[in-house]
Parts: structure tokens; C-alpha cells; sequence
């Protein structure tokens, strides 16, 4: 099975060949390095920009007004920070110019932590980017539907974030992308540049094929009639194995992996909690001012008397980073234990 | 009136600089300056709610907006435009009536719907992309455009203008860096209006040289300094430098220095200062080169006033935003493609 980052590259192979992208740049985005995490090697439309964050978005911007595809990167989200503003003019294009412009553009980067990264190799941006407005925002916890919002984000006419989980990168999934060879070992050879002298290297293509996830759609990874949990991104993958763990115990969790993130897919996870009474949130962004905080008070407002028990989010710790030791980030960022005893405390409370 | 040639050239050549060209100048300075005291008059009668604008930069605008290469797509400029930049636009033949309704935040304001402040332009069909409240980030956006224009061949470019205080900003650094990569140079004329001020801070005080445009110098950018209130010296540095620009598809920077004959914007009072005015020192020359009497310059300005007068009437009884407005526009749902 392809990994997340293969995923990635499989996907802008596609657009490259059949969606229009004309440019994916960035910092070391280009030969020979083809992204720090692999994700554009090879590819046609790939090259090195200065590192120049703002530049990096504000060329976007341009190539997109001039009726060019880019798909752009931030090589961590952690050094996104320094274009807010250019990211607000993204997203504001379209509404303050009265629908004369459109920005189709999509802006990838990785986030979040797992990494041992440290203070600026880890942090979360989910939370600061569903308040850009005029963006769409997705985050896939797998590699096939990193392949299928990959694609949905370059075929769609408007700014999208493509947020990739530093942790899942090397991840390999659980089910083929259409068109991907049988033999992970075959696509390894097909497309992963060798180390060391690239310089003769040429990727072998797959012939992989249009496969969508549409933006604003959710999945649902376990059904279950006790308590729902939505996650999405790293963290998605301890919700899935805390919910097992407590099938064991006779709680039963339903856990709706969100992929989009604005739009929210709302109706599913209405229906969810109207079925189970109860809802927790997990992400590993800091606590305060959390996007999970507005999927608890949209379920506040259209769900208010099918809930059974309050609505929990478990986050990070509100401090200013992710430190490098292991003490910090296993007390600062959810851990499975503390998934487990959150669902199981939603999923028990009574009145 | 843009003076603007075909899609298809590969050479381009200037329009001729002969005494009709001259009186268009002056028609187009007298209707961007009359535009935009009539903004002002707007703002102080309760019509608006915010002004700022270019009263004073017409010598350095109008000829620029003269010498677009105007039209859609690749092949011709691209405008990346400052809020001081109606003498452009207007040169290159927008309709002042459009000004009045963005100033009052009509729905009918083609440009942003009743959005955004006045002199923030948005207009496809002349590749003008949207003008920000920001002061600088049009100078990192114009490589953009630039690096498209570079592939698609032909004179187009990305002209982007800006004033003093906005090159002391990062994105000026990173126009110059983006336009310069080796082998990768980009065809943009990079434009400062030096009108001495940002808000109420002294350039000088603020910036260590005059001549903003040596920026350029480090990046080996060609560049030039120009009287920007002589708008025959700008037309002529403007040529000079769209003609290197479009066909050695390199970037210039070029600075103009200009007045701001009404401040900052209307939070300073918008009163008229003791600044140079290029308006009535270019008037003083046609007359003196006998190009035209005073009457017939006077006519110009009764002309666009009653124009303006015409269009204020027709602009306050035109409807304004309300709720079914807001939520248009917020995702574009047709096909992909400027």
C-alpha cells in the first residue's frame, strides 16, 4: 500500500497530468530533494522557490489570477504564521472583489506532532486556519483519502489548505488508490527516488486513476450506539484504537473521521449524535479557542436536547509548544490512554 | 482611453507623445482630480464613510494608465494597484460614476459591491486584479502574474505600484527576490509614488535614502528616479522603462515623487496642502507651449464636473447592500480559471 506521502505524489502526478496544475513549488519542493517529506519527487511542475514564506503564498496568489493551478507549500505549518495576511487576502478575493476574481489554488502543508519536532516541527494550525475565511480546509488520516482530497482540492475553484499529518507521512494505508500497483515494492520502485545521485533518476508513473473524496464529507470508521467521537488527522487512528479497546469492554463508540474541516460535514455528525446522546471531540491543537470547540457548539445548537451527558473535547495542553522531550509531548498532546478515558467517561455520564 | 495595442504583438511601440496625446493627458488628469475632490466633497456631505486617494498623483498615474497594454489574459499587463491609484484606472478608462458608488457603498459599485473602501478596484476584463487595504503585499503577488506572463511570451507584464511607506515592507524585498532568480527573471515594473509620508511619519525620517528605487541596486534591478509631477518626464520614463521590461523580460523599478495635495485620507481632514500641484504646473505649460488657451482648459473642467454632478444625482438613489448580500461570494462554484 502506498504511504501517506506517496499518496500525495500519486495526486499531483494526476493533477499534473489531468486536473491543469501548472506549478507545485516551495521550499526544497523541487529536485533533488523533492519535498523533506518525499511528497513531490519527481513530479513535472515542481520547483524551488526562495525560502521565502510570503513570497511562497503571494506567487500563488498571482499564478492563480493569471489562470495557472499552483498547489504551493509551506514546508511545516509551523512557519505559516508569517502570511496570515496573504492567506486572508486568499480567502477574501473572491468576496471583497464582488465574485470578479477567484483564487483556485491549493496550499499544502504538514502539521501537528509525533515527530519528536519540537517547538517548531509541531505544531497544529487547524484551529487558526478554519478562521480564515474563504478557505476550504481538509486533513486526511489515511493515504487513500489523502489521494481523493488531494484531487477534490485542485479540481475545486476556490483556496483549499491541505493540512497532512506530519506523523501519518510514512504511514502506508489500508486500502489500494485506484490504479496503484499491487506490490508496494513495485511502487517503491516506480517512484521513490533513490538516495544519493539523482540526477539520471525518472519516475514510473502508475497509472493511477480519478478518485474523488469529495470536500465536506465525512466517514465513518466505527459504528457504534454508546458515543460518537470525531477526530480527524493522527489523532483519528487513537480514537479508532481506543474505541476498539472499549468494544472489548461493552462501550460502544461511533467514530466519524471529519477529513474536511470547513466546510465541517455537520449533518453527519448530527445524525451520529443524535443516535448516541453523546459527543467528544480529539485533536491535538491547543485547547483554547480549539476548532473542536465549534463542532461542540454547532452540536449545542442543532442537538441540545438529544444529548445525554455534556460534550467533551479533548486537546492539547494550553502552553506556548511542544517541547522536544518525551515528558513534554506525551503530557501536552492527547495519548491514547487519555482518549480511552475520555470516551469512556462521555460514554458513562449520567445526569 | 487606454492607448493600448493589439493581443498580439511581439514587439510593442509606444503611442506617439504628439500634442493630442498631451491634451488627453491633461483631459484625464482634470477627470481623475475632479473624481476625486468630488470623493471628497461625497465623504464631508455624510455620502461616504471613509476617503482616501490621488489627488496629486495624477502626472505620475495618468501615463501610466496611458501606456497599459490593456486587455485579458497573459498577453496583456497585469495591474497589481495601490488605493492611490484612480488616475490609472481611470486614464485607462473606468467611469468615475463607478468611484462615486463605492464611495457611497452602493450594491451597484462594480468593483467590490459596496465592500470595500473607495479606490479599491477589481476589474478582470483589464487584468486589474483586486486592490488590498494593505500597503504592500501587491509587490509579492506581481511576480505571480509575471512568472505566467514569462511562459506565455508576448509584452505583457505586471506593473505594480505602491508608495514609499509600503517598500519599507518584506513584500518589496521579495518582489525583487523573485524577479531576479538567475535564469528565472520576470518581467515586472515595480512602481513607488514617493509622496514623502507614510500616514504622518516622515519618509526621511523612517527610510535612509531618498532614492527608494536603489533598493533595486543590490538585485542589479535597472531602475530610475523621476519627477513625478511632470507628467511628460513620467510618460517618457515610463516608456524607457516598459520598453525594457517588455522585451528584455526583466523587472525596473522606477520611483516617481509626487505631492499629497489632501493628505493622508479623510481621518487627516483631506484639506489641500501647499504641495506642488502637477495639475496646475502642467496646465501653466500647455498654455505656455500655446498647446491650448484658458478657456479651452476651463471647458475641461466644466465638463467633468457636470459629469460628476450628473453622477453623484443617478449614484444616491441607487440601492445599497442588505442581508441577501452578504453571504454572495464567499466560494466561487463555476469552473476554475481567471
Amino acid at each position: 500500500m502506498a504511504t501517506l506521502a506517496q499518496a500525495i505524489r500519486l495526486a499531483l502526478h494526476y493533477g499534473e497530468e489531468h486536473l491543469g496544475v501548472t506549478d507545485i513549488f516551495g521550499e526544497d519542493v523541487g529536485a533533488p530533494l523533492g519535498g523533506v517529506f518525499t511528497c513531490t519527487q519527481g513530479l513535472k511542475t515542481a520547483w524551488n522557490s526562495p525560502l521565502d514564506e510570503r513570497g511562497i503564498v503571494a506567487t500563488a496568489l498571482g499564478i492563480a489570477y493569471a489562470g495557472g493551478k499552483p498547489v504551493a507549500e509551506i514546508q511545516f505549518c509551523d512557519y505559516i504564521y508569517n502570511v496570515i495576511d496573504l492567506l486572508k487576502l486568499c480567502g477574501n478575493a473572491h468576496w471583497s472583489s464582488a465574485g470578479e476574481y477567484h483564487v483556485p489554488m491549493v496550499l499544502m502543508t504538514p502539521v501537528g506532532a509525533g515527530i519528536h519536532g519540537s517547538m517548531y516541527h509541531s505544531h497544529s494550525f487547524e484551529s487558526m486556519a478554519t478562521h480564515i475565511q474563504g478557505w476550504k480546509v481538509v486533513m486526511p488520516s489515511n493515504a487513500k483519502d489523502a489521494y481523493g482530497l488531494m484531487l477534490s482540492a485542485i479540481a475545486d475553484p476556490n483556496p483549499v489548505l491541505f493540512l497532512a499529518p506530519k506523523g501519518l507521512m510514512r504511514a502506508k494505508g489500508e486500502e489500494h488508490i485506484p490504479g496503484e500497483p499491487e506490490d508496494e515494492r513495485q511502487l517503491h520502485q516506480m517512484i521513490d527516488a533513490p538516495v544519493g545521485d539523482r540526477q539520471d533518476w525518472q519516475p514510473r508513473w502508475p497509472a493511477v486513476q480519478d478518485y474523488r473524496v469529495p470536500i465536506g464529507q465525512a466517514r465513518t470508521c466505527r459504528k457504534g450506539s454508546d458515543v460518537t467521537v470525531v477526530g480527524y488527522g493522527r489523532l483519528l487512528h487513537l480514537c479508532t484504537q481506543a474505541a476498539d479497546q472499549l468494544q472489548e469492554q461493552g462501550i460502544s463508540a461511533e467514530v466519524i473521521d471529519l477529513r474536511t474541516l470547513y466546510p465541517f460535514d455537520e449533518q453527519s455528525v448530527f445524525a451520529s449524535v443524535r443516535k448516541t446522546g453523546r459527543l467528544l471531540v480529539v485533536n491535538e491543537d491547543t485547547e483554547v479557542t480549539n476548532f473542536g470547540e465549534h463542532v461542540i457548539r454547532r452540536v449545542l445548537d442543532e442537538c441540545f436536547y438529544d444529548l445525554q451527558a455534556p460534550p467533551k473535547l479533548v486537546a492539547g495542553l494550553d502552553v506556548p509548544g511542544v517541547g522536544l522531550a518525551w515528558g513534554y509531548e506525551k503530557n501536552s498532546i492527547p495519548q491514547l490512554a487519555d482518549i480511552v478515558e475520555a470516551m469512556r467517561t462521555v460514554a458513562q455520564s449520567q445526569p | 482611453m487606454a492607448l493600448s495595442g493589439s493581443p498580439e504583438l511581439t514587439r510593442w511601440t509606444p503611442p506617439v507623445l504628439d500634442e493630442a496625446c498631451k491634451l488627453a493627458i491633461h483631459n484625464l488628469m482634470v477627470k481623475s482630480r475632479a473624481c476625486e475632490e468630488a470623493l471628497i466633497r461625497m465623504v464631508r456631505t455624510g455620502h461616504g464613510y471613509f476617503w482616501i486617494g490621488s489627488p496629486g498623483e495624477e502626472g505620475f498615474g495618468v501615463p501610466l494608465g496611458m501606456l497599459v497594454h490593456k486587455g485579458h489574459g497573459p498577453a496583456f499587463d497585469y495591474l497589481h494597484l495601490h488605493y492611490r491609484s484612480a488616475p490609472t484606472v481611470l486614464a485607462m478608462g473606468s467611469q468615475p460614476i463607478d468611484l462615486l458608488r463605492q464611495m457611497r457603498s452602493t450594491v451597484t459599485d462594480p468593483y467590490s459591491k459596496g465592500r470595500n473602501f473607495v479606490n479599491h478596484f477589481a476589474i478582470k476584463p483589464w487584468n486589474i486584479v483586486p486592490v488590498t487595504p494593505t500597503i504592500e503585499t501587491q509587490y509579492a503577488v506581481a511576480p505571480g502574474t509575471a512568472l505566467v506572463q514569462r511562459r506565455h511570451g508576448g509584452v505583457g507584464i505586471s506593473i505594480v505600484t505602491g508608495g514609499d511607506a509600503g517598500s519599507a515592507e518584506g513584500d518589496f524585498y521579495s518582489a525583487m527576490n523573485w524577479s531576479t532568480r538567475p535564469d528565472q527573471e520576470l518581467p515586472v515594473l515595480m512602481l513607488i509614488a514617493h509622496n514623502g509620508y507614510g500616514i504622518s511619519t516622515r519618509a526621511e525620517r523612517v527610510q535612509n535614502t531618498r532614492e527608494l528605487n536603489r533598493r533595486g541596486d543590490g538585485f542589479g534591478i535597472r531602475n530610475a528616479m523621476v519627477d513625478g509631477n511632470d507628467p511628460i518626464a513620467t510618460w517618457n520614463a515610463l516608456v524607457e522603462a516598459m520598453d525594457y521590461v517588455r522585451h528584455e523580460r526583466k523587472p525596473y523599478i522606477l520611483q516617481g515623487n509626487v505631492s499629497r495635495l489632501y493628505g493622508h485620507s479623510s481621518s487627516s481632514g483631506a484639506s489641500l496642502l501647499d504641495e506642488p500641484d502637477c495639475l496646475s504646473l502642467y496646465e501653466a505649460r500647455l498654455l505656455r507651449e500655446g498647446l491650448a488657451t484658458a478657456a479651452e482648459l476651463k471647458a475641461v473642467w466644466d465638463r467633468w464636473h457636470d459629469a460628476l454632478n450628473d453622477a453623484l444625482h443617478q449614484v444616491i438613489e441607487e440601492p445599497m447592500p442588505d442581508r441577501q448580500h452578504v453571504l454572495q461570494h464567499v466560494f466561487w462554484d463555476g469552473p476554475a480559471g481567471n
